[in-house]
């Protein structure tokens, strides 16, 4: 079985900073990460492989740089690596960018073997959007499978596949068939650490870095900044709210005083309050 | 691997705004009517509010789109999106519809979009949502813009819609230039629930999907509704308790708890409080757990970081108690408590609960 | 799970700035080179900023400049005595710094420390991160042969190990080759990054382009513990830290943030962070007990650099630089074996001590031996002498009708009574002899 897992270098966003003049990012010393959102994808499909047999290539699309992140997942235990890497790809969107990896992904499967199953993870953890992962399918034509929380079955001959997935109010049990792309819920499953032995063998793994020639891409019109239908206009941070909030006395004061005068206060901004509270309530 | 569609769009115009030919008959706004098990998720309505002062400001209609298995109940359900200022539905019933899935979903959008043309698009950033409006935008190779908190009109009629970026701690304008319709999601909650005017009456364009059960690859096997006893309420409660790690251990989790039993409301936290294992990943509260909009929100001992900030700033009153007075939530609550949470969350319970048990038997 | 079969030239574990110098100099030998480290990356347990000494990386890396992240060169030095209100100062600036090849730079550990490391990576080396060396591995008769981490699949063979692993030296004492530290003989140090406007700092400190302030202080700041203060300007963000012997901290029970605390809010500090965003938390610990209190440096197999080696000079607050030293040293030392085709025994590594004691690594760390122990002793030192510093100055300042010689003999008198004529002229004895 061959399974292909998209993940993402991304900026590690709890350590990013905004200049508080000029509303730019300050990158300093921000280190980036693997998405952590991909290494479920990257856990589930390591754990169908050791199941059945096969082999993982994980890809991104990044800058050359976006290489450490391939090694930190063959060090987790994925077979291949590609990178994905041309300026052309700069500025792209979302669809661009599922433009650029689908492409890719047809490439790895001319050159690998096709892949029964294409992981993304949930979303980005900078991007954000959840998209990219829908994208590839509709490029490619795969079943599309989002938000998996568990895969109960693969039947390789057969060609289908059974997973939960998280849907509104429920989990649903979908079959389809094969290819499909699935996006890993976070949380389903615990990302495994690699034995030395795949550490050394990621920190040397030759690795694949195509351009988009490489890759078979010839429309470039779909790529970056020409094949992105959005642009960013404006970037701005958050306005500060007007007013101060209204401190409440407690200094000197027992926790019960400070308590009424929350309630107090909490009743004077909000007249209708009491009253609602009083209907909630009675009605227990 | 299957037939991929042909990607269409021989050539991107690039950055220039100017609308090909083409689009240039697209007019008016769309709203995605999420309809499930026979209910209309609130995001939708929330949007048909939003929706309808963008059609106004276009001087166009707006239109809920409703997809699903039984003609009479979308029927019904029309209803409901013409009292929430809809001046049409369009209606495509098909037993295949019945439970979502995403192929025939997408299709039948697709479908629709290429018939009716609107320029703006909107669904909820449900997970429904979310797994269609990438596909469609896919199909249809034209933008979509994610989990938007703002959206508005620019001089030149076209799509600004806003959304927070780099972990939430920046926001963004992004615009759809030279494709339509203009598509974004945005979250339950980001945006005020309308009021609705009952009786008010629109117009029904019906679409037949011409798709037939073998075709359709996926199968639901089961689905398995989510016991609603467990699960929280967190963003359509009015009063809402949260804690942070201000509450120093899990044991203190229960003061959040009480207060919020108390109050009759719901409880969540921040996303340590996930991370450590104390509680569910269903009650946290941001930019990745919920959006809230609750009349109350008391926050204790939460430090206020801009990705819980985002969640929780469409509350009417934010109450925080928070030890340190310099602590990034008193910059967006309106009252400051500086004083510590594990003694001022109790107190609070039993004032309340005297209050309202007081009142009630001399009521 | 199989084990790892071949056998390297060198481990080396930490990629701190020993570890990455010995790494880098034996990877570009051509020796066969793994490195192990425990952090995500090499410097994530490093965020703060500090002052890197161009001497020492020059000597592994002599175009370093080219592409190493540098925040700023430093033309300004100010050492300010500090009482709670006030300060005394010496500032040293010169257009001198601002030469083509500066000599001291501001720098992000966790920015240099990943330079550093991808140097070595180019070099040759092999490196690999979130891996911690748990216990070194011997044979029969006691000479380290390997290691073993905390990930399956064990043990790594070499013929000898750099244990570059930091202050702590955990590797070393469990292995039984180093005893405990002391709290005596170790400082623990706060430290934050506070974010600036490059502009802001620029206008705040006097500055142009690259240029960079350092500011060390000392006196109440560490209410009459041992330890100092420091501020450094980086690009856009200013660090700044306060450290104070470990054995006095637990003496006095007081919190070491609520010291970086109250530093913060020091008249002559407060307006130099005002407004800045604070970014990072640190505390770490900063071996300071000197040269009596080094552990052994080698061993059959083994061998220690940098802080790990308690390489550290607290006076001149120099520490890096004797890591890269020493752990270039090290490296030159196995390579020069390897040359030589002799064994890495505790005999023939005894050349690594002879290279430290002829550089200036074993040098300083001699000339400042007794210097620790004084300044422990002599509390008075750190605490008393600011205060009348700060006196003096103020009596001398203050114009308020009172005649100049009035005036001397006031400032003449305070000093007798605080420290005694006999106690000033023994605490300057007593620091002269140390110095020497
Ligand atoms: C991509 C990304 C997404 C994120 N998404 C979310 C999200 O959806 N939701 C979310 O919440 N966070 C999110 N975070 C994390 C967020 O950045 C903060 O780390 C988090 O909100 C901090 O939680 P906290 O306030 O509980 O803890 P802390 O930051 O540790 O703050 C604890 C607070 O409690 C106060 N305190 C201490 N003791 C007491 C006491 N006895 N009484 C009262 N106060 C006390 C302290 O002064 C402090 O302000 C996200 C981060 C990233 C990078
Ligand atoms: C607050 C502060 C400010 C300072 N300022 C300066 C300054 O301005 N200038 C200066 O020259 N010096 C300064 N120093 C001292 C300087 O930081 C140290 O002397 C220097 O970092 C020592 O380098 P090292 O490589 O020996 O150790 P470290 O930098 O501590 O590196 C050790 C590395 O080993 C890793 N490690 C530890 N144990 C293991 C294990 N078991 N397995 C794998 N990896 C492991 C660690 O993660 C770490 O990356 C300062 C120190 C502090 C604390
Ligand atoms: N540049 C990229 N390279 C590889 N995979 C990506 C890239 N961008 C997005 N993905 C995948 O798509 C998923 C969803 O991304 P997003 O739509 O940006 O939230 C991620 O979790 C990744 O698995």
């Amino acid at each position: 079985m061959h399974i292909v897992v998209c993940i993402k270098q991304v900026p590690d966003s709890a350590q990013i900073r905004v200049h508080p003049v000029t509303n730019t990012i300050m990158r300093q010393g921000v280190p980036t990460i693997i998405n952590p959102y991909d290494l479920f994808a990257l856990e589930e499909a390591l754990r169908l492989r050791d199941r059945l047999g096969g082999t993982v290539t994980v890809l991104t699309m990044g800058p050359p740089m976006a290489e450490d992140s391939l090694r930190k997942a063959l060090g987790i235990g994925a077979d291949r690596g590609v990178l994905l890497t041309d300026r052309f790809f700069a500025g792209s969107d979302t669809l661009a960018t599922s433009f650029a990896l689908s492409q890719a992904i047809l490439k790895i499967g001319e050159t690998w073997g096709v892949p029964e199953v294409v992981f993304t993870g949930k979303q980005t953890i900078d991007g954000d959007t959840a998209q990219v992962g829908p994208g590839i399918a509709r490029r490619l034509g795969l079943q599309q499978l989002t938000y998996v929380s568990a895969i109960s079955e693969v039947d390789l001959a057969g060609k289908s596949i059974t997973v939960s997935r998280r849907a509104e109010g429920g989990v649903q049990e979908l079959k389809t068939a094969l290819p499909a792309l699935i996006t890993m819920l976070e949380g389903s499953n615990e990302v495994r650490r690699g034995s030395i032995g795949d550490v050394l063998r990621g920190a040397r793994a030759e690795l694949v870095t195509w351009n988009a020639a490489a890759a078979g891409i010839t429309e470039m019109g779909n790529c970056g900044l020409r094949g992105s239908p959005t642009v960013v206009k404006r970037v701005f941070a958050p306005k500060a709210r007007a007013t101060k909030a209204v401190p409440i006395e407690t200094r000197e004061r027992d926790a019960e005083t400070i308590a009424e005068d929350i309630i107090a206060q909490l009743y004077a901004t909000q007249p209708a309050l009491e009253a609602e509270l009083l209907r909630t309530a009675a009605g227990y | 691997m299957g037939t991929a569609p042909t990607p269409a769009a021989p050539s991107r115009a690039g950055m220039k705004k100017e609308l090909p030919e083409r689009f240039k008959s697209y007019k008016h706004v769309w709203v995605f009517i999420e309809y499930e098990h026979g209910e209309i998720h609130p995001v939708s309505l929330e949007l048909l509010g939003e929706g309808r002062k963008l059609a106004n400001k276009l001087g166009v209609e707006l239109a809920g789109v409703l997809l699903g298995g039984n003609r009479a109940a979308l029927q019904e359900a029309a209803v409901q999106v013409w009292e929430h200022d809809a001046d049409l539905v369009y209606i495509c019933a098909d037993p295949v519809l019945e439970h979502y899935r995403n192929e025939p979903y997408t299709k039948v959008m697709t479908d629709l979009v290429n018939t009716y043309q609107p320029e703006i698009f909107l669904l909820g950033a449900t997970v429904l949502g979310r797994d269609l409006a990438g596909a469609v935008a896919t199909t249809l190779l034209t933008g979509l813009t994610a989990d938007c908190t703002e959206l508005a009109i620019d001089d030149e009629g076209s799509l600004a819609a806003t959304r927070p970026t780099f972990g939430g701690s920046l926001l963004c304008t992004i615009h759809t230039l030279n494709f339509r319709p203009q598509m974004a999601t945005i979250r339950p909650r980001v945006m005020a629930m309308p009021p609705s005017a009952p009786g008010k009456k629109g117009r029904i364009i019906e679409h037949a999907a011409g798709l037939h059960e073998i075709d359709i690859i996926t199968k639901v096997l089961r689905f398995i509704p989510d016991r609603d006893s467990n699960k929280a309420q967190l963003a359509y409660a009015d009063i809402v308790v949260a804690g942070g790690m201000g509450l120093r251990s899990p044991e203190n989790l229960q003061l959040v708890r009480a207060l919020a039993s108390v109050l009759g409301g719901e409880w969540g936290g921040s996303r340590p409080l996930v991370q450590k294992g104390w509680m569910d990943a269903d009650r946290q509260i941001g930019q990745t757990g919920k959006t809230i909009r609750p009349k109350v929100y008391i926050a204790a001992g939460i430090s206020g970081a801009i990705q819980h900030r985002v969640g929780v700033e469409g509350a009417d009153t934010i109450i925080a108690i928070n030890t340190d007075r310099n602590a990034p939530i008193f910059d967006f609550a309106h009252f400051a408590v500086v004083g510590n949470a594990i003694e001022i969350l109790p107190a609070l319970t039993d004032a309340f609960r005297k209050r309202l048990s007081v009142n009630r038997l001399a009521g | 799970m199989a084990t790892v079969q071949e056998r390297f030239d060198a481990i080396v574990v930490g990629a701190g700035p020993a570890g990455n110098a010995a790494a880098y100099t034996m990877a570009k030998a051509g020796l066969k080179v793994l490195q192990l480290e425990r952090g995500e990356y090499p410097g994530s347990k490093n965020v703060q900023g500090a002052i890197l000494y161009a001497d020492a990386l020059e000597k592994i890396i002599p175009d370093f400049r080219e592409d190493a992240p540098l925040e700023r060169h430093v033309i300004e030095q100010r050492i300010w005595m500090m009482d709670d209100s006030s300060h005394t100062g010496m500032h040293y600036r010169s257009e001198d710094f601002n030469e083509e090849k500066p000599n001291r730079y501001t720098i992000i550990r966790a920015q240099f420390d990943r330079w550093f490391s991808s140097q070595v990576r180019e070099a040759g080396g092999i490196v690999l991160c979130e891996t911690t060396v748990t216990e070194l591995v011997k044979d029969t008769k006691g000479n380290v042969i390997g290691v073993l981490t905390d990930r399956h699949g064990g043990p790594l063979l070499a013929d000898v190990v750099v244990m570059a692993e930091g202050v702590n030296g955990l590797v070393g004492q469990r292995s039984g080759l180093r005893d405990e530290l002391k709290p005596d003989n170790v400082a623990l140090a706060v430290k934050e990054m506070h974010f600036l406007p490059q502009e802001v700092i620029e206008s705040r400190f006097n500055l142009k382009g690259d240029a960079g302030v350092v500011i060390e202080a000392m006196g109440t700041i560490t209410k009459g513990m041992t330890g100092t203060g420091f501020l450094y300007t980086n690009k856009e963000s200013v660090s700044i830290g306060i450290g104070c012997i470990v054995s006095d901290m637990s003496k006095s029970g007081i919190k070491p943030y609520n010291l970086l605390d109250s530093f913060k809010s020091h008249p002559s500090i407060a307006p130099l962070i005002a407004g800045s965003e604070v970014k990072e938390y640190v505390a770490h610990l900063i071996p300071e007990g000197g040269f009596r209190a080094m552990p052994e440096i080698y061993g059959n197999g083994w061998i220690v650099a940098g802080d790990a080696a308690h390489l550290v000079n607290a006076v001149h607050r120099e520490g890096s630089n004797l890591a890269m030293t020493s752990g270039r040293l090290a490296g030159e030392t196995i390579v020069w074996l390897k040359r030589r085709r002799e064994p890495c025994t505790s005999v023939n590594l005894a050349e690594y001590k002879k290279r430290l004691e002829d550089s200036f690594v074993l040098k300083d760390m001699r000339k400042y031996q007794k210097i620790p122990a004084l300044l422990h002793g002599n509390r008075q030192l750190l605490d008393l002498y600011p205060r009348m510093m700060s006196g003096i100055a103020q009596t001398w300042l203050r114009v308020d009708g009172k005649a100049k010689t009035a005036k001397e003999s006031e400032i003449f008198k305070s000093v007798r009574k605080q420290r005694g004529l006999a106690g000033l002229v023994a605490d300057g004895l007593r620091f002269a002899r140390a110095w020497r």
